[in-house]
């Protein structure tokens, strides 16, 4: 079978700082697979490409192609790329819904790249829509705080939301970037479950970028550990021992730490000399 | 390292200080200039004090006896800066987020941007002078006037409001394969509704306030009436028509904050 998720020789330069080096990834349909890394390795950096949100560098970038279509190419965008993000779902650390509209009304916007342009324009969901969304946010556990205003929930009931509008997308592919870093253990536990159960269940590929390393032992059977902007290992998580994540975690932070100081250094003298001459 | 950089701190504090004077220097320079060039005589308020008060004593006691043509003019004045805010408000909107540069690319929000100044910077009473040449005396022409300037006004304020917005429910919607225009109605335009809104009836509450103006060019409403009391000496019935326009400002003024406060 071929390739959900296929990335090729990926690199990105924020201004002179490279956050992806020539980076690879194969994803297989059905597959839950955790990105770990310490922060600042580029998980997240590179789910934002996989969906068009960021562009990779424009001369030597690479290539991104979702369910065997081109999401980018040397860092231009394919032109129909709108509609090939209603296939990729998409989860926000910080949730992203829209605060002052209602939580139904943040899961229809999950149906907004299926429809007619001028009928989601107007916001005219059909009712067969609306059941949709209701059942997608039946399937979280939300049905009944469907006309509240997103912004009066929980920061994991804002999150199951934002998955229902996923599952109301009727996406392929689901990423979730950081889904429970700004969650409490309890709704962490609930939101992994329901990503979890619709990677089993609807048999959709999920990938998670995850802080915890914990979480992804346990809800993923695959680990793609990124360090500084390239594949650091990619394999089954039972693999995954506390020597090689001390690597991982501990000695990348203290390494990053102390370049920064020694970069910084210098160019602190150097400025305080030419004011000390102007 | 620690000498290094507290030197030039040190050098940089008493380069900061004698920048400060310069620039009040440079104020006090300015205004003392401007006060020859404004003619400012603040002596003549009293050398001239017996005949301001006989002046003043003119006003007094007011003359209501056209009371129901200045309430009439004055109802044509807020229907004026009804219609001009409305159509502004109609036209900013989209106009407004043209100039929001967290919306557009540059070669959008700049050309758009100066057509607002340009809006903006030719005062009210100028445009209501030439549209009463275009149109003809009468108060569609204060309602074109108004409508012009207003929507300089509106189209930059609620840009501001645009570029104030959090990003993330955008790329959220964005996320979802919503079109660019989807993106602003879903994404902008709930974030931005209650300052709309706000900046909306604040602009009202200013257009009654200048509708009463644009009247003395011929551009309709009560100024028309206040303009033909002051030009002819009837200074009690200017009084009374400054009485009326008072009471139907303050009145409208605080109809509009009590809406405003609902929205914010």
């Amino acid at each position: 079978m071929s390739a959900v998720i296929r990335v090729e020789g990926l690199n990105k330069t924020f201004g002179r700082k490279q956050a992806l080096y020539d980076l690879a990834l194969s994803v297989q349909p059905g597959e839950m697979v955790a990105l770990i890394g310490a922060s600042g390795s580029g998980k997240s950096t590179l789910l934002r490409h996989l969906a068009g949100l960021a562009c990779c560098d424009r001369s030597d970038g690479g290539s991104i192609e979702v369910l065997g279509r081109q999401v980018q190419v040397q860092g231009r965008l394919n032109g129909e790329v709108r509609r090939l993000r209603a296939d990729i779902g998409y989860i926000f650390q910080q949730f992203n819904l829209v605060d002052r509209l209602s939580v139904l009304h943040n899961v229809l916007l999950g149906c907004l790249g299926r429809m007619p342009r001028w009928r989601g324009t107007l916001g005219r969901f059909s009712s067969e829509e609306k059941q949709r969304a209701m059942q997608a946010l039946d399937r979280v556990g939300l049905a009944e705080l469907a006309l509240q205003r997103a912004s009066t929930l929980s920061g994991g009931q804002q999150q199951r939301v934002a998955i229902a509008r996923a599952l109301c997308q009727r996406a392929e592919v689901i990423l979730a970037d950081e889904p429970i870093a700004s969650l409490d253990p309890e709704s962490a536990r609930k939101v992994m479950e329901i990503l979890a159960d619709i990677n089993r269940r609807d048999g959709k590929t999920v990938v998670v970028t995850l802080h915890q390393v914990d979480y992804a032992m346990r809800y993923c059977r695959r680990a793609v550990a990124l360090k500084g902007g390239r594949v650091h290992f990619d394999g089954a998580t039972d693999s995954l021992n506390p020597h090689f994540l001390n690597d991982l975690y501990g000695a990348d932070l203290d390494a990053s730490l102390l370049l920064a100081d020694k970069a910084r250094r210098p160019r602190a003298s150097a400025l305080a000399l030419a004011l000390a001459k102007a | 390292m620690t000498t290094l950089t507290t030197a030039p701190l040190a050098d940089e504090a008493s380069k900061r200080s004698w920048t400060r004077l310069f620039g009040w220097g440079l104020l006090l320079a300015v205004l003392a200039w401007s006060w020859r060039g404004a003619e400012m005589d603040p002596l003549a308020l009293i050398r001239d004090s017996g005949n301001m008060a006989t002046f003043a004593g003119d006003f007094f006691p007011p003359d209501f006896s056209n009371w129901e043509l200045y309430l009439k003019e004055m109802i044509v004045t807020v229907q004026i800066a009804l219609w001009s805010t409305l159509l502004a408000i109609v036209c900013a909107i989209p106009l407004g987020i043209l100039c929001a540069e967290n919306i557009v690319p540059w070669w959008v929000y700049q050309p758009v941007r100066r057509l607002m100044d340009a809006c903006r910077s030719i005062n009210e009473m100028v445009f209501a002078m030439l549209f009463v040449v275009a149109v003809g005396l009468g108060p569609f022409a204060g309602v074109l006037a108004l409508f012009i300037s207003t929507t300089g006004v509106l189209a930059k304020l609620f840009a501001e409001a645009v570029e104030a917005i959090d990003p993330g429910p955008v790329e959220g919607v964005r996320a979802t394969g919503a079109s660019a225009l989807q993106e602003v109605i879903f994404g902008v335009v709930p974030q931005v509704l209650p300052l709309w809104i706000s900046y909306s009836l604040y602009r009202f509450e200013s257009n009654v306030r200048s509708a009463t103006v644009v009247g003395m060019v011929g551009a309709g409403g009560v100024g028309v009436i206040l303009w033909e009391a002051i030009r002819g000496f009837q200074f009690a019935q200017t009084c009374a028509l400054l009485i009326v326009i008072i009471l139907v400002v303050t009145v409208i003024d605080v109809l509009s904050q009590r809406l405003r406060k609902q929205f914010i």
